[in-house]
């Protein structure tokens, strides 16, 4: 569960006031709104990477608005996924364990179990360098999803895809969050992705965060209008 | 649409535009304004020329030295024991000097690099100072620090009561000199490389549930070891050619403090000419074999 209370960030002239959101348990949850709204500085708040002026951070029930972001347990997905260049895929699919101080028994049957679900079993030996869009994306999925965390928060995850990679991805990201029942929030701009996988959809518009109705998204409502 | 004829032979207007263009004029129908750019002759001689001028200078020194010298000058300064002696002491100070440099420039530039504080502006100006400031008035000031009266002692005899070292005008002041200007390239250059790692990795990393620490040393340091190696290079380099601090802080005893760049003003002050040069060959060709190791292990990183 992920919720915000009257939050408030601020970082030179741009400004974010008294922010409002609430994912229940178990929810794909998507948001919305124009480039510069400030929908990744909504993410940063929630994992703890940007401090908030005010208002308070729930996951899961427990306030988490001081937490460190590596005491606060959120997959994180950047828009620019920012892998780490020095490491093979099965580096970052044990990074967050070896943190954690898993046995290596324990490692080795998770990064199985990740690279099975992601099908990426045979890049596990390469380096992040030269992997492909997609293929990036299943490793930086994987890195988030590898401690199993509270919630997961992905910024614009399958921007700058290939329509087929991204039919692909949009597929594995509905039946991993089935299967997890993990509370998701994702970030996109694309319509066809928030159709295909809100169960929630908020929309932040002039620095007003609102929940909308998922007939917003119906191709014959606005989207239909503007055309 | 047709092409008329007396039109120019070679072009194929397809559109309407097209055939406006191959006529002279604009969409619009006016005449266009004639023009060609002309030569790019005229800008390589002129950029070339000034540029080259000073690759000119470089080589014309070194091809001088060359010819001033010969074989003979040089086994025969190689063969002085004072001469050894100050290679010997040269490579060992530069390379304790550059790895206290890398050691103190890593974790400085990182600080520099991903934080912003009150006062960073401040922090910035004193570590340039020691690039700007004239060498011998680092040395100066380095004496100064030393024998300043702390109540009834002062930091050079407390290094020698406490630690049993002598500093001023020994072997750690040649490295202390050597230090203080080498540290301050070093910074610069791992503070750019930081600069130039996306701070993202380390933030995403924190979110997996690491500390800062391991955040660094196990994202960002790994990235940064090319910038490592040529900060290692710069300040190895920068304390090879070290000559004011040291003249000053370290004196220029011979088999004692002389480096090789005292040696040079040693001999120079004694007439001895050739010996100066053939060191000062020596110089020239330790700082070549350093810059071309770096090439080489930055050629294999790429790669």
């Amino acid at each position: 569960m992920i919720e915000l209370h009257d939050i408030t960030i601020r970082s030179g002239p741009f400004a974010l006031t008294n922010v409002n959101l609430s994912i229940p348990e178990n929810t794909y949850a998507v948001l919305m709104g124009g480039t510069g709204q400030g929908k990744t500085t909504i993410l940063e708040a929630i994992c703890g990477l940007r401090t908030v002026a005010s208002g308070r951070v729930l996951l899961n029930g427990s306030d988490m608005t001081r937490w460190k972001p590596g005491d606060r347990g959120v997959g994180y997905v950047p828009q620019d996924l920012a892998l780490f260049p020095m490491m093979t895929v099965r580096g970052h699919l044990e990074f967050a364990l070896r943190v954690r101080h898993c046995s290596a028994a324990m490692i080795k049957e998770r990064v199985a179990e990740l690279a099975h679900v992601l099908g990426i079993e045979s890049l596990l030996a390469r380096r992040v360098t030269n992997l492909s869009g997609g293929e990036s994306q299943r490793v930086a999925l994987g890195r988030a999803l590898s401690f199993r965390p509270r919630v997961l928060l992905m910024d614009e995850p399958l921007n700058a895809l290939d329509e087929a990679t991204r039919d692909r991805l949009c597929e594995l990201l509905r039946s991993v969050q089935k299967q997890t029942g993990l509370t998701t929030l994702h970030v996109t701009h694309s319509r066809v992705e928030a159709r295909n996988l809100a169960e929630k959809l908020f929309v932040l518009e002039s620095g007003q965060l609102r929940e909308q109705p998922l007939t917003q998204l119906n191709p014959l409502s606005t989207e239909n209008a503007k055309t | 649409m047709t092409i008329k004829p007396g039109e120019p032979e070679g072009v194929s207007p397809r559109t309407a535009t097209d055939a406006m263009e191959v006529r002279g004029l604009t969409p619009s129908g006016s005449p266009r304004i004639a023009h060609r750019a002309g030569s790019d002759v005229p800008f390589f001689v002129v950029m070339g020329g000034l540029g080259g001028s000073f690759v000119l200078l470089i080589v014309a020194m070194l091809a001088a030295d060359l010819a001033f010298t010969s074989p003979q000058h040089f086994a025969a300064a190689l063969s002085k024991p004072e001469i050894q002696r100050a290679i010997q002491l040269t490579l060992v100070s530069c390379s304790i000097s550059a790895l206290l440099s890398i050691w103190v420039a890593t974790p400085l530039g990182y600080l520099l690099s991903r934080f912003s504080f009150r006062g960073r502006w401040l922090i910035d100006t004193l570590i340039d100072i020691p690039v700007v400031l004239p060498p011998l008035v680092i040395g100066l000031s380095l004496l100064i620090l030393f024998h300043l009266p702390l109540g009834d002692t002062n930091l050079e005899r407390i290094m020698q009561e406490s630690f049993g070292v002598r500093v001023t005008y020994a072997e750690p002041a040649v490295v202390l000199a050597q230090f203080s200007v080498a540290c301050a390239f070093a910074v610069q250059t791992m503070r750019v490389t930081f600069d130039q790692i996306d701070a993202r990795a380390e933030q995403v990393a924190m979110t997996l549930g690491c500390r800062r620490s391991r955040a660094f040393l196990e994202i960002a340091l790994p990235q940064a070891w090319r910038g490592i190696v040529a900060a290692l290079t710069i300040a190895w380099a920068r304390s090879l050619g070290e000559f004011g601090p040291i003249l000053v802080f370290a004196g220029a005893t011979r088999m004692r403090t002389e480096v090789l760049s005292t040696t040079v003003f040693l001999e120079l002050s004694v007439g001895q000419l050739e010996a100066a040069v053939a060191v000062s060959l020596l110089m020239v060709l330790a700082a070549m074999a350093v810059l071309g190791v770096v090439r080489l292990v930055g050629a294999k990183v790429v790669r």
